[in-house]
């Protein structure tokens, strides 16, 4: 069954479409990730311009972490503050992200912008998935392995203008959270994901938070980030498709419940690498488009469509 | 007496119009519905004969439709630091958004190369290069690429010989819209040929509109962005939020 998508002006197969929402759904749901860097570039596979994949992917993020967010908040496990500096850091990426967005889509270079930061960051987040699955593997084999240090004191912690984060426990610069947002804000417009493979690591590595508010506040941060730029993205340049957004959402919601339930009863370490490798196959895929010669040397883009 | 005898001749003078076309569309409508998976046109008609039907030359029919025009850019890639990268653009002042030929026989044997300029039939001539292009050294690339990329996608087509013609009376076409096409008015265009030259055109239009919700849609997202941007919003709150509420109740 076609699906015409009005902002998209084409049609695609409306299973295929409930397949990647809910295929990314299941993987959300058994390793807790939002799943946005995979669906964004799953619908240019299928043949979703660019531009309607990054507007409508950062929708269907504000859709999957919508009912996350509420349940940290009942649970008071959200660093509002640190949310809140985090959130306004990540407003203003998202307006440069929006802004370097609409230059180099007027440039032309709109899609290897795109591709090339899926590339790179697809690389990396799946390159360290892999070592950091692998090395779980050896450590549950041998146990005596050493275990790394849980808090370090860095040059971070000493940067001028410092603010209690009391929920965290911090009592840090506001530099380092406001840019760590700034940059998860301009991924959130360029890429249309949520930022949270960035922002997770981040708050843990960089910032020192606990564990226990990283994944409630860095919800808390997503979600309002991703809102606004799927706002911005409207508003500047008309390409959020409510209607495949529709599709992925309920392909999404549907598989993030299957997902949970699998990753109960399945050993979610060995499936990591399994999710490590899909997401280096599709890092692989794009930059096999950037590095082959391409069969049709020429494209055309026209003014006021995707 | 001596004016009578001029506008009379003058009158005799005139070319008399011997064949006069009429046309038929199975359809005027195209509606981009939900399910839109492209449409396909059968385009008829017929040929209305005064004088009795000439056998020293052959009767020819050229059906051609045009989509809205659209200003564009023909992107050119080259290999920058091992990567595939646009490297020189050029601008097309207007293309057709969707043009389709089909003729009883090849363009270049029944149709003179005047008469298709002055009627512009032939593909090349639907599009208009934008000027200051005369600096590159192979501006026709661009056009050319433009044409072989429309027609991969199905959305130019050069369909020569597929015009059934029937005793030199009866013609009919049938054309396909791929699922890609735009919105507009679609303009077909039937021509009669004889010896390279058009004898008779017949204009009608097809309107191809996106139906009522995909319109209410477009309208919201341009006109409207900021309702249109709240409206996303909500569905995505409403549909994530609201199926994992449906999901716990279920549970319990």
């Amino acid at each position: 069954m076609q699906i015409y998508l009005p902002i998209a002006e084409t049609s695609v197969n409306a299973f295929t479409l409930l397949g990647v929402g809910g295929g990314v759904g299941v993987l959300s749901g058994m390793f807790g990730v939002g799943g946005g860097f995979l669906i964004t570039p799953l619908l240019f596979f299928i043949g979703v311009p660019p531009a309607v994949a990054v507007a409508t992917g950062v929708n269907q993020v504000v859709a999957s972490s919508i009912s996350g967010v509420l349940a940290h908040l009942k649970r008071k496990t959200v660093d509002l503050r640190m949310g809140t500096v985090l959130l306004i850091g990540g407003l203003f990426g998202s307006l440069l992200g929006i802004w370097f967005f609409n230059l180099m889509s007027r440039l032309g270079q709109i899609d290897l912008i795109v591709q090339l930061s899926y590339v790179i960051f697809l690389g990396i987040i799946g390159g360290l998935m892999l070592q950091e699955s692998l090395r779980a593997l050896m450590r549950a084999k041998n146990p005596n392995a050493v275990r790394r240090k849980l808090h370090t004191h860095t040059w971070v912690h000493n940067l001028p203008l410092k603010m209690k984060f009391r929920t965290s426990g911090l009592y840090i610069s506001v530099f380092p959270p406001l840019l760590v947002g700034v940059g998860v804000g301009i991924l959130a417009a360029i890429m249309g994901v949520g930022g949270g493979f960035v922002l997770v690591p981040a708050m843990i590595y960089l910032l020192g938070m606990p564990t226990k508010v990283v994944i409630g506040t860095s919800l808390f941060q997503v979600t309002f980030v991703a809102a606004f730029t799927t706002m911005m993205h409207a508003v500047t340049n008309q390409s959020v498709d409510v209607m495949l957004a529709i599709f992925l959402i309920l392909g999404g919601v549907i598989g993030a419940q299957v997902g949970t339930r699998l990753g109960v009863k399945l050993r979610a370490e060995q499936l990591r690498i399994l999710l490590a490798l899909l997401v280096l196959a599709v890092c692989g895929k794009i930059a096999f488009d950037l590095l082959w010669t391409p069969s049709e040397l020429y494209s055309i883009t026209v003014e006021g469509r995707f | 007496m001596r004016l009578l005898l001029v506008l009379a001749f003058l009158v005799a003078a005139l070319p008399l119009r011997a064949e006069e076309v009429i046309v038929g569309l199975s359809q005027n409508r195209v509606s981009l519905t939900v399910n839109f998976e492209g449409s396909e046109i059968l385009i008829f008609g017929a040929v209305r004969r005064e004088l009795a039907l000439p056998d020293d030359s052959t009767l020819d029919v050229i059906v051609a439709i045009e989509g809205p025009p659209q200003q564009a850019t023909i992107w050119r890639k080259a290999r920058r630091a091992g990567i595939w990268v646009n490297t020189e653009g050029q601008e097309v002042r207007a293309a057709p958004s969707f043009y389709a030929v089909a003729s009883t026989g090849p363009l270049s044997e029944i149709l003179s190369a005047e008469a298709d300029l002055t009627h512009r039939i032939s593909t090349r001539l639907a599009i208009f290069e934008a000027r200051g292009t005369a600096d590159r050294t192979d501006p026709a690339a661009f056009t050319e690429a433009l044409i072989r990329i429309r027609e991969a996608e199905g959305l130019y087509q050069q369909r020569e010989g597929t015009v059934d013609l029937q005793r030199d009376t009866l013609f009919s076409t049938r054309l396909t819209l791929p699922k890609t096409i735009v919105e507009g008015s679609y303009a077909a265009r039937i021509f009669l040929v004889r010896d390279g030259e058009v004898i008779d055109e017949i204009e009608t239009f097809i309107d191809v509109r996106k139906a009522v919700l995909e319109r209410w849609l477009t309208n919201l997202a341009y006109d409207q962005p900021f309702l249109y941007g709240l409206l996303a919003l909500f569905l995505a709150v409403f549909f994530g939020w609201g199926a994992s509420a449906l999901f716990r109740l279920l549970r319990n």
